[in-house]
């Protein structure tokens, strides 16, 4: 076709053609980018993509290292105030400002009198201690066995803990991240109840006395198994060390190890009034290890007995000697 | 040579070439076997599994790069795929054309004509990639909530694209395109009000219908197990599929569709066919009318296979290129040109903006809704066994397109299409089941993976599935784990021994085990003891019969003395013979015992590899008494069971 013989039409018919000459033109550059921009040679390598992993700080403090007191009594309120007092106040352990983060025991939708959780009086006094310390935000988590919400709920520490002024985050999904314990063999990879831990300055762990069918005893050092997500009653099968490797992924502000009742069988569930024993101690301490040593006398079991004390002990995550410590004993 | 002899060339090579193919996904050292034939080409070639997987997983594996030769081809010629090489359209073209003819040219014109349901195919793909899109919008979802800046730059993208769409709604009149930027604006909020972690999923589903996997399922999975015999021995034991039948029922509804429409395939239903037809919109060359010459005597309707209606305003989306319009015409008139037809075209496939939005948003909507089931997080099914090598479950769903090229080249027959075991969105993936094919999963075999075209199962060496090597820390890839089942196994329940599970436990050391135990045998009275002399023992009571009790298995205590049991060698007119003289005296009245010598097996969850052998070989053939199902397999963590 030369120009000589141009007819409009077939002017039209040039501009359509190189119209969808432009248009096929871009196509095909924008199909060669997305195939080769997205060209992948070697294929998925079968090692499930971790995501970024997290580190969780040390919330100890160096100078109240070694400082334990054993209350005396039956009111949980008023032996914890005094226990505290007995160690410099709470404002030796939270500074105005600060956020604190109290990991609880709401492992069951049980009610508070049965013991099996932490009992929400006692909660509600820790909360108002840090508040009247200056905290700017007090949070109370745990990642329960039984439904979250039934078992904050039933336990009455989330009403408490709201009451006196805390908040109360229940374990979703995404506050969970993927976090492996320096130098462990069993938290590798492991989803941790991250989210609640990331946004503190201090951690405070509260757990109540139990027996334990497969531990020997729940004290506080296993009651950082709540912090665990996925699938983590695997852990069943090696648990002294895989509390050990929770002394190493946790090193507490304080815990406070209440033994006002003591749960001496039926453990960790409980379930019966007769399953508890008055056993009047409550313990604050800031080395985990020996609290769980006073604990375990509670229950009629020596520290040997439990050998995740020992484990605890060899990586330095305190002593079952508590008597070698700061020891403080009090009447409530 | 005429176009249309080049155009059935063309076809009957691919054809051809596709038959090779299925037949070479032997595994063997023949040279028609497995011998570095290119196997997965033509499923390579096909944009619609590069696509697919591209928007399922944002990466374009491998060989998949061959689909953008097509693709930029269609984009410059038009549909040739469908006329000049697919080997289902070659099938269907042929199944027409026997069928059709001596037809009266009128009844073939009025089945050629363009019908409204050729538009249901571009519902079909926007579906199908609709629901394969998910993860790539969650991808972006989640870098959006991750970074304020990004969020803050889309939120403002949406804006100004929503001024600017307003501005053209005004000046154009078309309403569609606020109508986007609406939902765009309304699932962004929402993402942000949600998690973002249940909303979105993806899920690879074209190859339900997409035709190269459609074809070569099939073939493979209906056709060469049918012909696999005597005269064509291709396996060394014939084929069994439990379950195919719908696989062969839709293959022989879509064959039999030809006989009332030609190409009924291609026209209404092959998500394919309708990609090409997008991508084709701005093709230089198409099929059309000259200006002049036409009588409209309607030869290129009568033979054309696409429905596009070429004597009238020609539809270049459903035009398939056969070029038999070319051929036929006998006025000169059709030609493959630049120009459009004389006598107009629609460029453009039969699909409203509505209807495109609407199916694409049903496609991705309805992957969530599937996995509100949770098949793929805690309602998991353990009777699914994947391949060695296969992706964690979500993964795998993205990928697979259900060729069944790792059923065809399992040389053990072990790998079977899964019904909906695996949840709807399994259905025809790869699943082991060990009651059936020669045996088990072999432990020195790694060709699923390597013929898999879209590493649904990863390629993995052998080092890597045995763990050594560099995969020694990693140790070798578990599938499974093996679990007895004691009310069925023959020693455990039936005092029978047998342990033929762990003789063909093929790992070392071995993962089943046995424990040895002495049951004493049920029989119609009592043994009581005669006389005992050197290894003889005389004894009163119901008959032993030799070949029942002397087989070596058979044990004999008296009294409750303790005593170890002695091995009977021998029974006949002089009592049961030892193996070894007693030790122990022994009075005449005493009572006897015979005991079996069971050895119980357990299986080492540390060692088994869950290759299923055991489960394959248990004598027990109905519902075998050890059996493998998923718990523990590498491939999902969460599915662990040791520490």
């Amino acid at each position: 076709m030369g120009d000589c013989c141009m007819t409009a039409d077939s002017t039209l018919n040039r501009r359509e053609f190189l119209t969808r000459c432009t248009r096929a033109g871009l196509s095909v550059a924008a199909a060669a980018t997305l195939g080769i921009g997205f060209y992948d040679g070697k294929g998925p390598d079968g090692v499930s993509d971790a995501g970024p992993a997290v580190q969780i700080p040390d919330f100890s403090m160096a100078a109240m290292q070694g400082k334990i007191c054993i209350a005396r009594g039956t009111d949980r309120a008023a032996a914890v105030r005094q226990a505290f007092a007995a160690l410099g106040g709470m404002s030796a352990f939270v500074k105005p400002g600060e956020r604190v983060l109290l990991k609880v025991n709401a492992a069951f939708a049980a009610p508070p009198s049965l013991g099996a959780t932490s009992h929400p009086d006692l909660v509600a006094a820790v909360v108002r201690l840090c508040l009247d310390a200056g905290a700017s935000r007090v949070t109370v988590t745990d990642n329960p066995i039984n439904d979250p919400a039934s078992a904050f709920a039933l336990t009455g520490i989330e009403a408490a803990a709201r009451q006196a002024g805390a908040d109360v985050v229940l374990p979703r999904e995404s506050l969970f991240k993927r976090y492996s314990v320096d130098g462990g063999r069993l938290i590798r990879d492991w989803p941790v109840l991250y989210a609640p831990l990331a946004r503190v300055d201090r951690i405070i762990g509260m757990a109540p006395v139990k027996d334990h069918h497969r531990s020997g005893a729940s004290m506080t050092l296993k009651n950082w198994y709540g912090l665990l997500g996925g699938r983590r009653n695997i852990f069943h099968q090696d648990v002294h060390t895989l509390i050990q490797e929770l002394a190493m992924m946790i090193r507490p502000t304080v815990v406070v190890l209440d033994g006002i009742q003591s749960m001496m069988t039926n453990g960790p569930t409980g379930g019966s009034l007769s399953d508890l024993k008055p056993t009047g101690t409550l313990i604050v301490s800031t080395d985990p290890v020996a609290a769980d040593a006073v604990g375990a006398a509670l229950l009629g079991r020596a520290a040997a007995d439990l050998p995740f004390i020992a484990k605890a002990q060899n990586i330095g995550a305190g002593t079952a000697d508590y008597r070698s410590l700061d020891l403080q004993e009090i009447q409530a | 040579m005429k176009i249309i002899t080049a155009r059935r060339n063309s076809q009957i090579f691919f054809f051809l070439l596709f038959l090779w193919f299925c037949i070479v996904s032997t595994l063997g050292e023949q040279w028609w076997q497995l011998r570095g034939w290119p196997v997965g080409w033509l499923i390579q070639l096909d944009p619609l599994v590069g696509l697919g997987t591209l928007l399922a997983t944002g990466s374009l594996y491998a060989g998949l790069l061959w689909g953008l030769v097509t693709v930029i081809l269609t984009i410059l010629l038009g549909r040739f795929f469908c006329g000049w090489l697919c080997p289902f359209g070659t099938l269907h073209q042929a199944v027409g054309w026997i069928a059709n003819r001596g037809r009266m040219a009128s009844t073939m014109i009025a089945a050629n004509r363009y019908h409204r349901g050729q538009r249901i195919k571009y519902a079909i793909l926007l579906f199908l990639l609709g629901a394969s899109a998910g993860d790539l919008l969650g991808r972006l979802l989640k870098a959006s909530i991750a970074s304020p800046p990004l969020l803050a730059a889309i939120v403002a993208g949406a804006l100004l694209l929503g001024a600017g769409v307003a501005w053209l709604q005004n000046k154009s009149g078309k309403r569609w395109a606020s109508g986007v930027v609406l939902i765009a604006i309304a699932w962004t909020a929402l993402s942000l009000l949600t998690d973002g972690s249940r909303l979105l999923a993806a899920s690879l589903q074209t190859g339900l219908l997409d035709p190269i996997p459609l074809f070569y399922r099939s073939v493979n999975l209906t056709l060469l197990p049918l012909v696999d015999g005597r005269l064509v021995p291709l396996s060394p034991a014939s084929r069994v599929y439990p379950g195919v039948l719908a696989i062969g029922v839709i293959f022989w509804a879509a064959v039999l569709l030809n006989l009332r429409i030609p190409r009924f395939y291609c026209r209404f239903v092959c998500p394919l066919g309708a990609l090409f037809g997008l991508l084709g919109k701005n093709a230089l060359w198409r099929v059309g009318q000259k200006a002049d010459g036409c009588t409209a005597c309607g030869a290129c309707d009568r033979y054309c296979e696409g429905g596009c209606e070429p004597s009238s305003v020609i539809r270049t989306p459903e035009c398939v290129m056969c070029m038999n319009c070319l051929a036929h015409c006998r006025h000169d008139v059709m030609g493959y040109h630049r120009s459009p037809s004389a006598a107009g075209e629609v460029a453009v496939p039969d699909i409203t903006k509505r209807a495109f939005m609407v199916t694409l948003a049903s496609g991705v909507a309805a992957v969530p809704l599937a996995r509100l089931a949770g098949m793929t997080g805690d309602a998991w099914n353990p009777a699914v066994v994947r391949p060695p090598g296969a992706l964690p479950e979500a993964a795998f769903l993205q990928r697979c397109i259900k060729c069944g090229q790792c059923m065809r080249i399992c040389p053990t027959n072990v790998i079977h299409p899964a019904g909906i075991q695996a949840g709807l969105e399994g259905i025809w993936t790869p699943m082991l089941n060990f009651r059936m094919g020669t045996s088990g999963c072999q432990q020195g075999c790694i060709a699923c993976g390597n013929l898999c075209p879209t590493a649904a199962i990863r390629p993995i060496s052998l080092d890597e599935r045995l763990g050594k090597g560099d995969f020694t820390s990693r140790g070798p890839i578990r599938i499974g784990t093996a679990f007895v089942d004691r009310g069925r196994c023959l020693p455990w329940a039936m005092d029978r021994p047998c342990i033929v599970c762990q003789e063909n436990c093929p790992v070392s050391p071995k993962a089943i085990f046995t424990r040895e135990a002495y049951q004493p045998v049920r029989l119609g009275g009592a043994l009581v003891l005669q006389s005992m002399a050197g290894n003889q023992l005389l004894f009163e009571g119901p008959a032993l019969p030799s070949e029942r009790f002397a087989t070596g298995d058979y044990f004999v205590t008296i009294g409750g003395h303790g005593m170890l049991p002695a091995r009977i060698v021998e029974i006949g007119p002089g009592g049961i013979t030892l193996d070894n003289p007693l030790v122990e005296t022994a009075a005449a009245g005493d009572p006897l015992t015979l005991l079996v010598r069971l050895q119980l097996p357990y299986v080492d969850p540390a060692q088994c590899i869950g290759c299923g052998i055991c489960e394959h070989e248990c004598p027990v053939k109905g519902r075998r008494a050890i059996r493998v199902s998923a718990e523990n397999e590498t491939r999902q963590r969460r599915h662990r069971l040791l520490l």
